[in-house]
């Protein structure tokens, strides 16, 4: 996967709570089974007609945020089904980090296992990057989000922290160092995931 | 230090003599499920990982793995059949005997299956690449679901990292009225907690309510666990349990109970004799109200299927409704496993669906996800025992679902509108 340090980016505002896995990547696009090629289809039936024009009110078809690889997204986005073609199709499309103040817990891990960045925020910086239009920097190395209205920390596990920067393969990894996971997962008391 | 059950499940799993809320632990899983969704999810997977040049030459235990077709099957179409065949070369080349095929004797929903043929006992940690794994926790197993990612590492390692949840305890007092259900229950705990009231908690059952209630009412509240966000749902196990799973012909397993006076993140009560049918409008399993304040909604369909709401038990309440009465919207009921469908067929239920002038089909997700064996057109209205009701869940993005119990979907579908089971004449 490839490496994640710094990005820096305009945010695309998804304004919308309890955003399902259905939305993100509509059943009809299950059947597809290479991880490649789904962004074509990130959130069909919000983003185009029935005769297949985007949707001009839709804020992926918003010319402003072409090319953005940051999603403001709000609370427990990802909720729903587990297809982990949810977090294909977002990366596929272009995403490599989403902000919100809660995730849904098997679309939070799928996001790590494709090399997104999910982050958890509170509400008021959630609003307060909603409101600014500048571009965001996300530094994850020093695991901060800053724009001209906000400065934050993010906590991430370090584990993820380590296989996003160094681009690794979470699977091969872990069968890698099977024995040092145990070991330190014996010794290890985790920290809660939101900051 | 006192555990509940959850906590001593994953304790045993990881090798320890306790853990607390937050701990990572790395488990041994005791049993995996894949379906055809999910199984060609973890079947790309796979292809990436030889890719880069790992060999993959056998799965870590291909006995505690099985697989069923439930979300495409009967083959949606060509694409779906494929599927199908891919998962069958999976199944041959990695040794997996347990594969549920439709159309050769017993299948089903995956989750049906995991009770109806015992494939998950007391005690185990099961992870399956599905959200509602979830509902086999009321066998007193851990169970959750897993992306596919992830259910691809636990076949090639056994193990997978949990963080241990916090448990929220729901003590149920009195005992359900008979117009009401787990599934009018369920809707209202959600409608209090809201759609992410338990995001990475278990939700664990107890009181009498559970102990009066049916194995197969249980599986329908901790099913829903998943629309309240939860990692798992979990029940202790009881008499009730063992009898149901002796008489599927397993009796071999080390049954975990918590430590009375265990220590819980919150405990909600609830008294239940009096609890009114309910039912979650568009667009949220959240959005619940009293069936009977939606008295005046029409409805161009009534459904009866899925993992939450096609078991027998399921299926014998819609038949209470539907003795002597005709149907007046298009009606489907499609039993959740053939062995479900065959009792159904044995005591007679089929036939009064039949006479009602119900259409009765074949075990699917299909209908259910939106996926295909009966969809939505735009500005249709459905009244559904399923367990989402999220835009486009059950086919046009436009169409509406609202989410009651059996009883409920089978008065409705008698009325043509949303209908108090108590209110039929």
């Amino acid at each position: 996967m490839e490496p994640f340090r710094r990005i820096y980016s305009i945010a695309t505002p998804l304004d919308k709570v309890n955003v399902d896995t259905d939305q993100i990547i509509p059943k009809q696009f299950l059947k597809l089974i290479q991880k490649t090629g789904f962004g074509q289809y990130l959130f069909y039936d919000w983003r185009y007609e029935k005769d297949g024009t985007p949707r001009k009110d839709f804020v992926l078809n918003d010319s402003r945020y072409k090319g953005s690889v940051i999603l403001l997204a709000r609370n427990n986005f990802g909720c729903g089904s587990s297809r982990e073609h949810a977090a294909w199709a977002l990366l596929d499309f272009g995403f490599r980090a989403i902000i919100s103040t809660s995730f849904a817990d098997i679309f939070y891990n799928n996001c790590f296992k494709n090399g997104i960045l999910p982050i958890t925020v509170d509400e008021q910086a959630l609003q307060k990057l909603f409101e600014s239009k500048s571009e965001i920097e996300i530094d994850l190395e020093k695991q901060t989000v800053k724009n001209d209205n906000v400065s934050l920390q993010f906590h991430i596990e370090p584990y993820w922290k380590k296989i996003l920067l160094e681009g690794l393969d979470d699977i091969a990894v872990t069968l890698k160092h099977n024995d040092a996971i145990s070991k330190y997962e014996e010794k290890q008391v985790s920290n809660p995931r939101s900051s | 230090m006192l555990l509940n059950i959850t906590e001593k499940i994953l304790a045993r799993a990881s090798g320890k003599n306790k853990v607390s809320p937050d701990d990572v632990v790395f488990a041994n899983v005791d049993k995996v499920m894949m379906h055809d969704v999910s199984g060609p999810g973890v079947i790309a997977v796979f292809e990436k990982l030889k890719k880069t040049g790992m060999k993959i030459e056998k799965l870590w235990d291909p006995k505690k793995v099985w697989v069923a077709e439930d979300h495409f099957v009967p083959a949606a179409d060509k694409i779906s059949a494929q599927n199908v065949v891919l998962l069958t070369q999976f199944t041959k080349d990695y040794g997996i005997s347990k594969h549920f095929k439709y159309g050769m004797g017993q299948y089903g929903i995956c989750h049906t299956l995991s009770h109806e043929e015992a494939m998950v006992l007391p005690g185990e940690v099961y992870v399956g690449g599905d959200s509602h794994t979830n509902t086999t926790g009321a066998l007193g197993a851990f169970a959750a679901g897993l992306g596919h990612t992830d259910v691809a590492y636990v076949l090639l390692n056994g193990k997978i990292w949990f963080k241990v949840p916090e448990t929220l305890y729901f003590k149920l007092n009195g005992k359900l009225p008979d117009y009401a259900m787990a599934k009018d229950l369920i809707l209202k705990i959600i409608g209090d907690i809201g759609t992410d009231g338990a995001a990475y908690k278990t939700m664990q059952f107890g009181g009498t309510g559970v102990s009066e209630m049916s194995v197969e009412e249980r599986l329908t509240l901790t099913n829903m666990t998943t629309e309240a966000g939860a990692k798992s749902g979990i029940i202790e196990p009881d008499q009730k349990i063992r009898d149901y799973l002796a008489q599927r012909g397993a009796g071999n397993y080390n049954e975990i109970h918590g430590d009375a006076n265990a220590q819980y993140a919150k405990v909600y009560e609830y008294e239940i004799s009096e609890l009114e049918p309910t039912v979650a409008k568009p667009f949220s399993p959240e959005n619940v109200t009293a069936a009977r304040e939606l008295s005046s909604i029409p409805l161009d369909k009534a459904y009866i299927g899925s993992c939450t709401g096609a078991k027998l038990d399921d299926l014998r309440a819609a038949a209470k409704i539907l003795k002597g009465r005709t149907v007046k919207i298009r009606t489907e009921i499609l039993p959740a496993a053939i062995s479900i469908f065959r009792k159904a067929m044995d005591e007679g239920l089929v036939k009064i669906f039949m006479d009602a002038g119900v259409m009765v089909g074949p075990p699917t997700c299909g209908a259910c996800c939106g996926a295909h064996m009966g969809v939505l057109a735009k500005d249709e209205v459905c009244i559904s025992t399923t367990n989402r009701n999220f835009p486009g869940r059950m086919g046009h993005v436009e169409s509406q679902t609202y989410l009651a119990s059996p009883l409920v979907a089978a008065a409705s579908a008698v009325t043509g509108k949303i209908t108090d089971p108590r209110d039929l004449k």
